[in-house]
C-alpha cells in the first residue's frame, strides 16, 4: 500500500487497487490545496489493471496522516454537496408546486369571473 | 547624495496605493478564474490548485472547508421525471468529473444478463435476442436487491425472472415484439431442470433454474408497483407466420463498468457556465451584424435613440462557443468568450429505474464510500 516511506514518512507513494480517475483526481486535487503538501500526484501504471498510484510529498509531517486527512475533506465536501442538493431540489419542488396551484386558482378565477 | 540613496531602498508593492491587500489583482483573478476561449484555441484552461501558488501575493490559495461550505450553491433549473438540468457553483472540475464518472458507470442497476431460450424459429439470431433484451431498462429500483456471485444461488433477491412467449400464427400478418410482452415471473423460474437422478421423488416439486422461497410480490415495495421494462414500445424482434419466440430472461444488479447495460443514466454531462463580454461598445451595423451571426441568439439590440443602436449581451448560458461572433477580422478585440471554471451547469438523463435527483444523491454517497475505504485501507 504505502512504498518509499522507509526512511523518511513525509514522502510516500500510495498504491491504491480497484480504483481510477474517479477517485484518484478527486483525492490529488484535495491533496494539493492542503498547504502541508510540497507535491501531490497520480499516475495509472497500465489502464488495463485497475491500480493508481498517489504521491505525497510534505513538509515533514508523515504522507500518511495527510493523505488520510485529505479524504476526510473530500467526505466532508460531499456531505456538504449532498446536503445542499437535497434542500435545492426540495426549494425546487415546493416552489413549482406552488406555482402550479397558482395558476389552477387563476384559471378557477377567470371561469368564475366569465 | 543622502536623498537618492533612501530613493533607492526596496519599496513593497503593497505601498502602491491600488493593490488590494490580501486579494489578487484584477488581471490575475481573471486567470485564475476564467479559461479564455481564444480564436485558435483556450488558455488558462487549468484550474490553479496548489495551495501556495499565490503565496508571494500573500493570497492563500488553500482549501478551507468552510470557506468552501459557505460558497458552494446548487441551483435547480430543470427537474422532471426523466432529466433534470441543474448548476453547481464553487467546486473544481475534479470533483465534478468523479460525480459525472460515478453516474456514468459505478451506479448499480438491474437489468436482463441470463436468457434461457426454449424455442426460437424468428431470424433473429438468439444471441443478437439476447443482447437486446439485456439493453431493454427495467423500472424497478436497485437497492431492493443484491448483487449474485457465481457460486450463489439464484433467488428471489438477487434476481428478477421475465416470460416472453409469442407465436405469430400461419395466414396472419407480420407482429412486432415489443418489450411490453415481457412478463414478470414473481414466484421465479417456470422452465423445469433436467434431473438425471432416477430416484429423485416425483411428488416433489421439480427443479427449475431458480430457486425463490417466497413469491417476490411478498416484498411491500413490488406488491404495488409490479416489475415491468419502463418504455412498453422498444421492437425486440419482428416474426413472420410460423415463427415463435420461448424464453426465459433473468435480470440481475450490476454496474456500468461492466457493461454499459447496466448505466442507469441514457448520458450524464457537464458544461461550465459560458461568459459573454463586451470589451467594446458595438454600435449600429456592427451591432445588426453581431445579432445575426449568432447561431443560438445570444447578442439583443438595444435602442439608443436617435437611431443609434447598441448590441447586449442577453442569453450568455445559451452560448455552445460555436465561436462565430469572433470568426471575422477585429471581432476578436470587441468580444470575450470565457468559461467561469467552478460553475457547472449539470444535466443528467436517466433511463427510468430511479429518478434523476436520486441518482445524483446515490453518486455522491458513492464517492463519500470510496474515501472511506482508503481512510480504512491507511489506518
Amino acid at each position: 500500500m504505502e512504498h518509499g516511506s522507509f526512511t523518511d514518512n513525509s514522502a510516500a507513494t500510495f498504491s491504491l487497487t480497484e480504483e481510477d480517475h474517479t477517485l484518484a483526481n478527486a483525492v490529488r486535487f484535495t491533496l494539493n490545496q492542503d498547504p502541508r503538501v510540497t507535491f501531490s500526484g497520480y499516475c495509472i501504471p497500465h489502464p488495463s489493471h485497475a491500480r493508481v498510484n498517489i504521491r505525497v510529498q510534505t513538509t515533514g509531517e508523515p504522507a500518511r496522516e495527510i493523505l488520510k486527512d485529505a479524504c476526510q475533506d473530500l467526505m466532508l465536501m460531499c456531505r456538504n454537496v449532498r446536503s445542499s442538493f437535497d434542500k435545492a431540489v426540495e426549494d425546487f419542488k415546493a416552489s413549482n408546486s406552488v406555482k402550479a396551484m397558482n395558476i389552477d386558482s387563476q384559471d378557477g378565477d377567470s371561469e368564475e369571473s366569465e | 547624495m543622502a536623498g537618492k540613496e533612501e530613493e533607492n531602498k526596496k519599496f513593497s508593492i503593497w505601498d502602491l496605493p491600488d493593490v488590494p491587500m490580501g486579494q489578487l489583482p484584477p488581471h490575475l483573478e481573471l486567470q485564475r478564474s476564467r479559461v479564455f476561449c481564444n480564436r485558435d484555441a483556450p488558455i488558462h484552461t487549468e484550474s490553479v490548485q496548489y495551495s501556495g501558488a499565490y503565496a508571494s501575493m500573500g493570497v492563500d490559495n488553500s482549501l478551507r472547508l468552510d470557506h468552501f461550505c459557505n460558497n458552494f450553491r446548487v441551483e435547480v433549473v430543470r427537474l422532471t421525471e426523466e432529466d433534470m438540468e441543474f448548476d453547481m457553483i464553487g467546486i473544481d472540475a475534479a470533483i465534478a468529473n468523479a460525480f459525472r464518472r460515478i453516474l456514468i458507470a459505478e451506479l448499480p442497476t438491474i437489468a436482463i444478463e441470463k436468457v434461457l431460450i426454449a424455442n426460437n424459429t424468428s431470424i433473429v439470431q438468439d444471441e443478437v435476442l439476447a443482447h437486446r433484451l439485456g439493453l431493454v431498462p427495467i423500472g424497478v429500483d436497485p437497492r431492493l436487491f443484491e448483487y449474485i456471485s457465481e457460486n450463489d444461488q439464484p433467488n428471489e433477491k438477487n434476481t428478477i425472472v421475465f416470460k416472453l412467449h409469442v407465436r405469430c400464427e400461419r395466414g396472419s400478418p407480420r407482429i412486432t415484439v415489443k418489450s411490453d410482452e415481457l412478463k414478470w415471473l414473481p414466484k421465479g423460474s417456470e422452465l423445469v431442470k433436467e434431473s438425471r437422478n432416477a430416484t429423485s421423488d416425483s411428488s416433489s416439486k421439480p427443479e427449475t433454474y431458480t430457486s425463490f422461497s417466497c413469491s417476490q410480490e411478498t416484498m411491500p415495495e413490488l406488491a404495488k408497483n409490479p416489475i415491468a421494462p419502463k418504455y412498453p414500445d422498444i421492437i425486440i424482434a419482428k416474426l413472420g407466420p410460423g415463427q415463435e419466440i420461448e424464453l426465459e430472461a433473468h435480470a440481475v444488479k450490476g454496474m456500468g463498468k461492466t457493461h454499459a447495460k447496466w448505466s442507469p443514466v441514457a448520458t450524464a454531462w457537464y458544461r461550465m457556465l459560458p461568459e459573454v463580454v463586451l470589451l467594446e461598445e458595438v454600435e449600429d451595423d456592427l451591432a445588426e451584424e453581431l445579432k445575426v451571426k449568432c447561431p443560438v441568439n445570444v447578442f439583443d439590440i438595444e435602442d439608443l435613440g436617435k437611431g443609434k443602436k447598441r448590441a447586449t449581451v442577453a442569453r450568455p448560458r445559451a452560448c455552445t462557443l460555436c465561436r462565430e461572433c469572433i470568426r471575422g477580422e477585429e471581432w476578436e478585440q470587441r468580444i470575450a468568450l470565457r468559461r467561469v471554471k467552478d460553475h457547472f451547469i449539470f444535466t443528467i438523463e436517466s433511463t427510468g429505474a430511479l429518478p434523476p435527483e436520486v441518482l445524483f444523491t446515490e453518486a455522491v454517497k458513492i464517492l463519500e464510500d470510496k474515501c472511506e475505504r482508503v481512510i480504512s485501507e491507511l489506518s
